[in-house]
C-alpha cells in the first residue's frame, strides 16, 4: 500500500516534469530532425515572423498558467463537503470585472503593436538588386522562372544567400500556396492576379517547401526545394541551364519577354498543350537526326515525352509538364515524391500513375528496360 | 401565493396519455420530441464523422500510409468538417434549443410547432443526402470549405462537388427556418416577469444564435448560388480566365464562416453557464457582463473574416484592421472565462459529471484562445494558416469547447428528458478517457504543424520529423473512440432502469426542473410567473427547502397544436426542388417543375389544415 502510495506520490511529482521537458523537445528540435519546421528561420522575413511569433508564445505561456493556475486552484479550493452550508450569493463584482476586462486589453496590445509593426514590414520590398523568380503553380508541381536570365526549371529552385529574391507568384490551373517555412513562409496564389513575396536567405542550405493550399487530389504531393548557395554557386547553376539552350535560331512564334508569358498565364492547359507540341517538335528537331533508335533520346522523342517536357531551360513555352533541363541533377523527382535514384527515375517514367494517382503523366506503354533508357537520357541532362 | 414558479399538483386521476409508435414521431410538433429527434439523428451523424476522423487518423498513423487513397482521404476529409459541423455541433445544439428553451422560458411550446417539425425533417433529409454520396463513390472532396476554382466544373467535374452545394442548400434552409422560429420564441413566448435581463443564459447565448445564423446563412446560401450556376448553368462567377474571381468565394464564404464559429461555441457558452451555477451552488457571477460579451463577441464575429485570408496578401492596411478586430475578440471571450471561474469561486462545487465536462471545457477552451490570438498576428499567420498548428486550435475551440460542452449538457439533462440518470461512475470514466484522448490527439497538432506539416495531405514523407507526433496523435484518437464507446454504453445500461429520476435531481435553479421528470406534453400544468434569475432556487428558498415531487396531472383543457404529417411532405418538397436542380442536365427542368409544384402543394395544404 504504502509502496503505491509512495510511487503515485513520485509519478504526480515527476509527470509535470516529464511533460514540460517533452513539450520543450517537440518545440524546439534541430533543422535536421524538422527540415520543414517554421521555428527554424534562415532568412531575413522568417526571423521578422518568427520574433513576432515568440511575443505571443510568451504572453500566451504566462496567460495559460495565470488562468489555468487560478482554475486548478478554485477547483481545489472551493470542493465541495457534505457539511458545507450554502455558499454565498455572490452575483459579481464590478472592479474585478473591469479589471480583467482590461488586463488581456493591455497584454493585447503588447502583442498589437510589434504585429502592425511586422505586418508593415513583410510588405515592403527592399530596394536594391533583388533576384526575379516568377513561381507559377501546376497541379501539382511548380514552376519557377528566372526572367533575368531567361531560364526556367521547376520543383528545385536554387536562390543566392545574402541577395534579395522578390517572388511573383500565379496559377495556371486552381488555388495553390507556396510554402517555404524557413524562407519565404506562405504565400496564395491565382489565377487571376500576381501574389509576390520576398526574403533573403542567410545562410546556405537545401531547404524544402510544399503547396499548403488543398488542389486536389494530389495535394499532398506538391513538394519543393529550394537550393541556397554562394552567389558564385547561383552563377554557376545559371550558366549551366543557359546551356541546355538548343543552338537554332529562336523560334518567332514563342513569347519572346518572361513578363508576356506571365500575362498570359491564364490560357487553359489544352491551348497550353497545343503550344508545347510545336515547342517540342522545334526543340527536338536536330536531336532525332543523331539519335539511334531505341535509344533513351529517340524514345524521348517518340514516346510522347516531348510533348508535354522540353530540355531546353531557356525555352519559353509553356508546357503541360515541368522542365527538365537540369533533372539529372535534381535531388527529387515528381514534385518531392520521390528521390532522383536511377532506379525510382526509370519506374516513375514507366508507370507514373501507380506513385503518384491521377497525375497527368500518362503511362506511354514503355518497358522497364525502355524506361530505363530514357531515365539513362534525362540523367545526362545536368 | 407570491412565486408560482413551480406547477402545482392538480388531480392526478386522469393522466394525460401521449401517444407513441412511428407515426406519432413522424407527425410531431411537441418541442421535446423534435428535441430528441434532433439528438438522436446528430448523434449518429456525429459517429459517422468520428468514424471518418479515426479513419484519417490511421491513414496518417505512419508515413506514406496506403490504408487509404488520395481520392479516399480527400472525400473523407471534406465529408468529416461538413459532418461534424453541419450534421454534428449545430444539429445537437438545435436539440438542446429545441427542448429546452421553451422549458427555460415556461412557455408550452416554440413559436411555429410545424415549422420546427419542417426544420428538423429538412436538416434530417441534407445530412442523409450528404451521405448517400457515399454510396456512388462521390462524396464531396473540395473541402468543407470549398475553395474556388477547384470547385468548378473544369477541376471537379464529378457529382461531388455537386452532393456538397446541394447538401448545404438543404441544410441551410433549416437552419434558417429554425432561427427565424427560435428568434420568434424568445421574442414572444416568455413566462410573465422574465424580462429579458431574466432569461437563463443559455437562451440568451441561444437568442444571440439564432441572430448570428438569420445573418450569416443567407451569406453562404447566396455563395453556393453562384457556385450552383457556375457548375450547372456555366455561369462565371468564380472563373478567372473569364472575367469571375475566385478570392470572391473566399471572403463570401467567410463573410459566413466566421460566425459560423460563434454559431458552433455560443450555445455551449450558455450550456456551461447554466450548470456552473447549479454545481457551484451560488449565481452566475457577473451577469450582464456575460449577455454583453457574447453579444459583442457576435458583433465583432462579423468584422473579422479575413483573418482566415492572410496568406492571399490583402496589403498592409486591410491585414491590420482585421487583425487587431480579431484579437479583440480576446477580451470579451476573457471576460467569459474570468466569470466562470467567479462563479466557482467561493461555491461548494458539487462534483458530478456536467461539473467534470464544464471544467474541462474551461481548461480547453483556454488554449483554443490563445492558439486563436497567435494566429490573429498576420505574420505568424503566414506560416500557421493551413498548417496542423490550425487543426490543433479549432478542435481545442470545437471539441475541447462545443463537444465538452455539449457533453456536459447531455448528462446534466439526460435525467429531465429521459426521467433516468447516467450512471455518474461511467461518466467520470468518459470524462477521463476523453480528456485524456483529446489532448493526445490535439495537442501534439501544435508542434507538428510548427514544425512543418500541411493541412489536408493525405501522407507525408519520412524525415520531416512528423512520425512520433503522428504516432501519438493516432494513439489519442483510439482513447477518444474508446471513451465514445462508454458513453454508448452508459446510454444503454441507463435506458434498462426504470424512468425513476426525481424532477430536480441536481438542486437546479431554473424552471425546468419545476416539472416532472420527462415533463408532460404540455410542459406546464399552470404558466409560471417569473421573479428573479434563478426562479426556482428563490421559490426553494422562500419555501424552506426541497419542494415535494410534482405530480403528473391531467392535460384536460391544455390547447396544444395537432400533430401534422406536412411538414415531412413539404421537407420531401424542399429536398426534392435541389434534388432536382442538381440532377437538371439529367432528368430535365420538367422535373424541377414537378418538384416545385408538389412543394407549393404541401405549404398550401399546411397553411389550411384545420386547427382541429
Amino acid at each position: 500500500m504504502a509502496f503505491w502510495a509512495r510511487a503515485f506520490h513520485t509519478a504526480r511529482r515527476v509527470a509535470p516534469v516529464l511533460l514540460i521537458a517533452l513539450a520543450m523537445a517537440a518545440c524546439g528540435g534541430t533543422s535536421a530532425e524538422f527540415p520543414q519546421s517554421t521555428l527554424h528561420p534562415k532568412s531575413d522575413l522568417t526571423s521578422t515572423i518568427d520574433g513576432v511569433f515568440m511575443t505571443t508564445v510568451w504572453w500566451a505561456l504566462l496567460v495559460f498558467v495565470l488562468v489555468e493556475g487560478a482554475l486548478l486552484y478554485v477547483i481545489f479550493r472551493y470542493r465541495g463537503r457534505p457539511d458545507d452550508r450554502e455558499p454565498s450569493q455572490v452575483h459579481g463584482n464590478t472592479l474585478l470585472e473591469i479589471v480583467w476586462t482590461a488586463i488581456p486589453a493591455l497584454i493585447l496590445a503588447m502583442i498589437a503593436v510589434p504585429t502592425v509593426r511586422a505586418i508593415f514590414d513583410t510588405y515592403e520590398v527592399p530596394a536594391g538588386d533583388a533576384l526575379e523568380v516568377e513561381v507559377i503553380g501546376h497541379q501539382w508541381w511548380w514552376e519557377f522562372r528566372y526572367p533575368q536570365y531567361g531560364v526556367t526549371t521547376a520543383n528545385e529552385l536554387h536562390v543566392p544567400v545574402g541577395r534579395t529574391v522578390t517572388m511573383k507568384m500565379t496559377t495556371v490551373d486552381v488555388l495553390h500556396s507556396f510554402w517555404l517555412p524557413q524562407l519565404a513562409a506562405k504565400r496564395d496564389v491565382f489565377p487571376n492576379r500576381i501574389t509576390t513575396i520576398w526574403f533573403r536567405a542567410d545562410s546556405a542550405g537545401y531547404y524544402s517547401g510544399q503547396c499548403a493550399e488543398f488542389c486536389g487530389l494530389q495535394h499532398a504531393r506538391m513538394a519543393f526545394h529550394v537550393a541556397a548557395g554562394t552567389p558564385e554557386e547561383f552563377d554557376a547553376f545559371i550558366t549551366g541551364l543557359r546551356r541546355t539552350g538548343t543552338p537554332v535560331p529562336a523560334d518567332t512564334t514563342a513569347p519572346s519577354s518572361p513578363s508576356s508569358a506571365m500575362a498570359g498565364i491564364t490560357t487553359t492547359t489544352l491551348a497550353a498543350q497545343a503550344q508545347a507540341d510545336t515547342a517540342a517538335a522545334r526543340d527536338s528537331a536536330p536531336a532525332a537526326a543523331q539519335a539511334p533508335a531505341g535509344s533513351g533520346a529517340e524514345l524521348f522523342r517518340t514516346r510522347g515525352c516531348a510533348a508535354c517536357h522540353t530540355l531546353d531551360a531557356t525555352s519559353k513555352a509553356k508546357m503541360v509538364g515541368p522542365n527538365l533541363a537540369n533533372i539529372g541533377s535534381r535531388r527529387y523527382i515528381a514534385a518531392g515524391t520521390l528521390l532522383n535514384t536511377d532506379e525510382n527515375l526509370a519506374r516513375w517514367i514507366q508507370d507514373p500513375q501507380s506513385i503518384k494517382p491521377g497525375v497527368i503523366m500518362q503511362s506511354m506503354g514503355l518497358t522497364l528496360e525502355q524506361a530505363r533508357s530514357v531515365a539513362a537520357y534525362l540523367r545526362t541532362h545536368k | 401565493m407570491a412565486t408560482s414558479a413551480v406547477s402545482h399538483a392538480g388531480h392526478a386521476s386522469a393522466i394525460h396519455v401521449e401517444k407513441s409508435g412511428i407515426w406519432s414521431w413522424i407527425t410531431t410538433v411537441d418541442h421535446k420530441r423534435i428535441g430528441i429527434l434532433y439528438g438522436a439523428s446528430a448523434f449518429l451523424f456525429f459517429l459517422i464523422g468520428g468514424i471518418e476522423a479515426l479513419l484519417l487518423r490511421i491513414q496518417l498513423g505512419s508515413p506514406e500510409n496506403t490504408f487509404l487513397s488520395a481520392e479516399a482521404y480527400n472525400q473523407l476529409f471534406t465529408m468529416h468538417g461538413t459532418t461534424m459541423i453541419f450534421l454534428g455541433v449545430m444539429p445537437l445544439s438545435a436539440m438542446f434549443f429545441n427542448y429546452f428553451i421553451p422549458l427555460l422560458l415556461g412557455a408550452r411550446d416554440v413559436a411555429f410547432p410545424r415549422l420546427n417539425a419542417f426544420s428538423f425533417w429538412v436538416f434530417l433529409f441534407g445530412g442523409l443526402f450528404l451521405n448517400v454520396s457515399f454510396l456512388f463513390n462521390a462524396a464531396p472532396n473540395a473541402g468543407w470549405f470549398g475553395y474556388a476554382n477547384l470547385t468548378s466544373k473544369q477541376y471537379s467535374p464529378g457529382l461531388n462537388v455537386d452532393f456538397w452545394v446541394i447538401g448545404l442548400q438543404i441544410l441551410g434552409v433549416s437552419s434558417l427556418a429554425a432561427a427565424v422560429n427560435f428568434f420568434t420564441t424568445v421574442v414572444n413566448m416568455r413566462a410573465k416577469g422574465m424580462k429579458l435581463m431574466r432569461m437563463p443564459m443559455f437562451v440568451w447565448m441561444s437568442f444571440i444564435t439564432q441572430i448570428l445564423l438569420l445573418l450569416a446563412f443567407p451569406v453562404i446560401t447566396v455563395a453556393l448560388i453562384l457556385l450552383m450556376f457556375d457548375r450547372l448553368f456555366g455561369t462565371m462567377f468564380f472563373t478567372a480566365s473569364l472575367g469571375g474571381d475566385p478570392l470572391l468565394w473566399q471572403h463570401l464564404f467567410w463573410i459566413f464562416g466566421h460566425p459560423e464559429v460563434y454559431i458552433l461555441i455560443l450555445p455551449a457558452f450558455g450550456i456551461v453557464s447554466e450548470i456552473l451555477p447549479v454545481f457551484a451552488r451560488k449565481p452566475l457571477f457577473g451577469y450582464a457582463a456575460m449577455v454583453f460579451s457574447g453579444a459583442f463577441i457576435a458583433f465583432l464575429g462579423f468584422g473579422v473574416w479575413s483573418h482566415h485570408m492572410f496568406a492571399t496578401g490583402m496589403g498592409p492596411i486591410a491585414d491590420t484592421v482585421f487583425s487587431l478586430a480579431t484579437m479583440l475578440i480576446a477580451v470579451p471571450t476573457g471576460v467569459k472565462i474570468f466569470n466562470w471561474i467567479g462563479t466557482v469561486a467561493g461555491g461548494s462545487l458539487q462534483f458530478r459529471t456536467p461539473l467534470y465536462f464544464s471544467l474541462g471545457f474551461i481548461a480547453m477552451f483556454i488554449i483554443g484562445g490563445l492558439s486563436g490570438v497567435m494566429h490573429a498576428s498576420p505574420p505568424a499567420d503566414l506560416q500557421q494558416t493551413d498548417t496542423y498548428f490550425v487543426v490543433a486550435h479549432f478542435h481545442y475551440v470545437l471539441f475541447g469547447g462545443s463537444i465538452f460542452a455539449l457533453t456536459a449538457g447531455a448528462y446534466y439533462w439526460w435525467p429531465k428528458m429521459f426521467g433516468r440518470m447516467l450512471s455518474e461512475k461511467l461518466g467520470k470514466v468518459h470524462f477521463w478517457l476523453m480528456f485524456v484522448g483529446f489532448n493526445l490527439t490535439f495537442f501534439p497538432m501544435h508542434f507538428v504543424g510548427l514544425h512543418g506539416m500541411p493541412r489536408r495531405v493525405y501522407t507525408y514523407p519520412a524525415g520531416l520529423g512528423f512520425e512520433t507526433m503522428n504516432q501519438i496523435e493516432t494513439a489519442g484518437s483510439m482513447v477518444l473512440a474508446i471513451a465514445f464507446l462508454v458513453f454508448i454504453y452508459n446510454i444503454i445500461q441507463t435506458a434498462r432502469k426504470p424512468a425513476d429520476a426525481p424532477a430536480d435531481p441536481w438542486n437546479g435553479a431554473t424552471l425546468e426542473w419545476s416539472i416532472p421528470s420527462p415533463p408532460q406534453e404540455f410542459n406546464f400544468a399552470e404558466e409560471p410567473v417569473v421573479h428573479s434569475r434563478d426562479p426556482l432556487w428563490e421559490t426553494k428558498r422562500e419555501r424552506g427547502g426541497k419542494l415535494p415531487e410534482p405530480a403528473r396531472v391531467s392535460g384536460a383543457g391544455i390547447h396544444l397544436p395537432n400533430p401534422s404529417y406536412w411538414p415531412i411532405l413539404a421537407a420531401l418538397g424542399v429536398g426534392s426542388v435541389f434534388v432536382s436542380i442538381m440532377l437538371v442536365h439529367t432528368l430535365g427542368p420538367i422535373a424541377i417543375a414537378a418538384a416545385v409544384l408538389f412543394f407549393f402543394f404541401c405549404v398550401f395544404k399546411w397553411a389550411f389544415e384545420p386547427a382541429g
